[in-house]
């Protein structure tokens, strides 16, 4: 079995979708004969032409707002937007338009379509290159909310997203894109959106984290350990922001009594917010402690300099659980 | 040639049939045969009568908000009898004589007018996108049908209809540059009715035409008289042609007057004055198109007075349908916000619908 870090895990989805599905193409800003700017799609035209994987003009609107039409018209567009915060030029086709189209159509129009881009922070990058944005697409009805942890779960997350009839936000957490490798199978296998995983289980708290955080609290944990803390963690990947699979986090809450979400995004209307309400409506009875999160600030994404007070240490992850679990 | 010969730089503007309905270009006049051209003209006709009606319908408080289309049925008929039924059509929410010329019944249109989103579910051979009420959005989705069609080789032409203020917008020449890039199959019309909504023209764009920006793509651009149908036949069939055999995009622009309101919320009495509303009176596009019908023999007055009537019983027949039939119900609302309910939306309807039931109950 090959060893792959997660480009590479993305890379072997899109080319096993293109070769299963003539229909699927790829496309945006320097997504063709580049490969893309962090090479996710890299050999993938010369392998498959330049009518289906090709470079698009810098024009967001256009590369979302085509994407619908492309979908509408035969196609499985699979669109990438260079970085997190270069989407909100293109923002208005998602929500306005890809959001809608099957309501809107009264099911007329459904649109198969992912659109894919680099999230979070992590790579001392310039200004709009670190944001984390799973709330604002999260609060929107008619789309689905991916983020993966590992290499094997964005290969079988991408392939099922590729080939889900509705619109995808498929978020790559950009820091974990090299730095991290797995075996992963080659056979085209997929990972149902909708459902978290149960990464460790435990008794005494549920922390739910997804993307690059599920490792930082495996971090978290390896530091309480090494302090001499015997708590047994119940760690949650997520997996998809939304729909969110309640069910897990809600029987595991139920069993441990104790819940903390830990996001890198900002702290108000974030989507630890959603899950806290959840689990107050679904479980407030099993409770034995406030059910908290571990957030960033609510506060522009630093500069390089400034962005680790910004960013979330396991440090402050294993305070929280620590103070959760000793109320 | 006719895009050489209509330089919209040059000050050229396409015209054949002139205000008093008597063709002054007869090189350029389009040979469409007699069905068709009734056809034309009934479609004209019906969509006028059902703005007319909609208009009262709104201040009887039986229909709801209304964007009237009366000034620009040529525009619309015109291009759209000079389009293949395979060609795809991305409106805007001031096209009415487009889609009634497809074919969309009367009845979907006014029951999305109506509140009912079943009034957007056209029919898959209607090769129509849902009515769009962001303005400048369509020309990127047509971008995207037209891109979809050329790799495919489908051989279809996706046609964008926008209205001036709508090119203002970053989607328009978003749309534009992305499709022509490719030389994908993308005409865009723009119904250039003199404002958007209380905005005039010459105040959206220093530009002297809103064909020329097509240079900036490297597209062609052509002015048409847009009240004149059979000019509007000739622009669009030639932008048709040129998009579909792979030599680019094309940008026609339709000058035409808004004769009503921009909606039934609007007052133009506010923005515009009652002279220049008499002068383009005096241009309507269906006039000139009936006296060029009687013209050649086609159409008699008899048979207008029974159009007229039959249009009226029509559209009076639909609207009734519509509010008979026009109710959503909890089911659609949910049902189809993605392809299968997820578990919190079935949740939600669940219990919304138990709430219901034993509120009514009560």
């Amino acid at each position: 079995m090959a060893v792959l870090n997660l480009v590479q895990a993305i890379n072997q989805a899109l080319d096993q979708k293109m070769e299963d599905d003539s229909r699927v193409v790829i496309f945006g800003e320097d997504s063709g004969y580049e490969g893309g700017v962090f090479r996710v799609t890299a050999g993938l035209q010369k392998k498959y032409g330049e009518d289906r994987v090709f470079d698009t003009p810098i024009a967001e609107g256009a590369i979302t707002g085509s994407a619908i039409g492309m979908a509408v018209n035969g196609l499985v567009p699979v669109a990438e937007i260079q970085f997190d915060g270069f989407v909100f030029p293109g923002m208005t086709e998602i929500v306005t338009h890809m959001a809608r189209y099957r309501n809107r159509s009264r099911g007329q129009y459904g649109l198969p379509i992912v659109v894919r881009f680099p999230v979070g922070g992590g790579i001392r990058a310039l200004e709009h290159h670190s944001e984390s944005l799973e709330a604002l697409f999260g609060q929107i009805p008619g789309l689905k909310v991916v983020m993966p942890s590992t290499p094997y779960d964005a290969k079988g997350l991408l392939i099922s997203a590729i080939e889900d009839p509705d619109p995808v936000i498929f978020m790559e957490p950009k820091r974990i894109y090299r730095s991290g490798k797995q075996e992963v199978p080659e056979d085209m296998y997929r990972i149902p959106i909708g459902k978290a995983k149960v990464v460790k289980e435990g008794k005494d708290v549920t922390v739910v984290a997804w993307g690059p955080f599920v490792r930082e609290v495996e971090k978290a944990a390896e530091l309480l350990k090494s302090q001499g803390e015997n708590i047994d963690i119940e760690l949650i990947d997520l997996r998809t922001i939304n729909p969110i699979d309640e069910e897990t986090i809600i029987n595991s809450v139920k069993k441990t009594g104790r819940f903390v979400v830990v996001q890198e995004a900002v702290k108000t209307y974030g989507p630890g917010a959603e899950l806290i309400a959840l689990v107050n409506e679904k479980a407030f009875l099993h409770l034995e402690a406030q059910p908290t999160r571990v957030t960033g600030f609510d506060i522009t994404v630093p500069l390089p300099r400034g962005e680790h007070f910004h960013f979330i240490q396991p440090e402050r992850i294993a305070a929280e659980i620590k103070k959760v679990a000793k109320f | 040639m006719l895009f050489k010969d209509f330089d919209p730089l040059k000050g050229k503007r396409l015209e054949i049939l002139d205000a008093e309905g008597n063709v002054t270009n007869t090189k350029l006049e389009p040979k469409i045969d007699k069905e068709t051209l009734l056809k034309m003209y009934k479609t004209m006709t019906l969509g006028r009568v059902a703005d007319i009606r909609a208009l009262q319908y709104q201040r009887q408080g039986r229909m709801l908000t209304y964007a009237p289309n009366m000034g620009q049925e040529a525009a619309q008929v015109g291009s759209m009898a000079a389009l293949d039924k395979k060609d795809w059509l991305s409106p805007g929410f001031r096209d009415l004589n487009l889609m009634l010329y497809r074919g969309v019944p009367l009845k979907q249109i006014y029951l999305y007018w109506y509140g009912n989103e079943w009034g957007n579910h056209f029919e898959e051979d209607m090769r129509i996108l849902p009515i769009n009420i962001i303005i400048g959005s369509q020309v990127a989705h047509a971008a995207g049908l037209a891109y979809a069609s050329k790799i495919q080789n489908k051989g279809e032409v996706a046609l964008a209809v926008i209205g001036d203020g709508g090119t203002s917008h970053g989607e328009f020449y978003e749309g534009l540059n992305f499709a022509a890039s490719y030389d994908a199959p993308l005409v865009v019309l723009i119904q250039n009715n003199q404002y958007a909504i209380s905005t005039p023209r010459r105040k959206a764009t220093k530009a002297e035409t809103l064909a020329q920006k097509a240079v900036a793509f490297g597209a062609e651009g052509i002015q048409v008289d847009g009240n004149d149908v059979l000019a509007m036949y000739v622009a669009m069939k030639e932008a048709a042609e040129h998009a579909r055999s792979g030599k680019g995009v094309v940008l026609v622009e339709a000058v035409t007057y808004r004769m009503g309101p921009h909606t039934t919320s609007d007052d133009p009495s506010i923005y515009r004055t009652k002279e220049e509303e008499q002068e383009w009176a005096k241009k309507d596009p269906i006039a000139r198109f009936k006296k060029y019908l009687m013209d050649k023999g086609y159409w008699t007055e008899e048979e207008e007075a029974k159009l007229d009537e039959a249009n009226n019983a029509f559209v009076k027949e639909t609207f009734e349908w519509v509010e008979a039939n026009g109710a959503a119900t909890l089911e659609d609302v949910f049902k189809y916000t993605y392809a299968e309910m997820t578990p919190q939306l079935t949740e939600q309807y669940e219990t919304h619908k138990k709430f219901l039931e034993e509120s009514e109950g009560k």
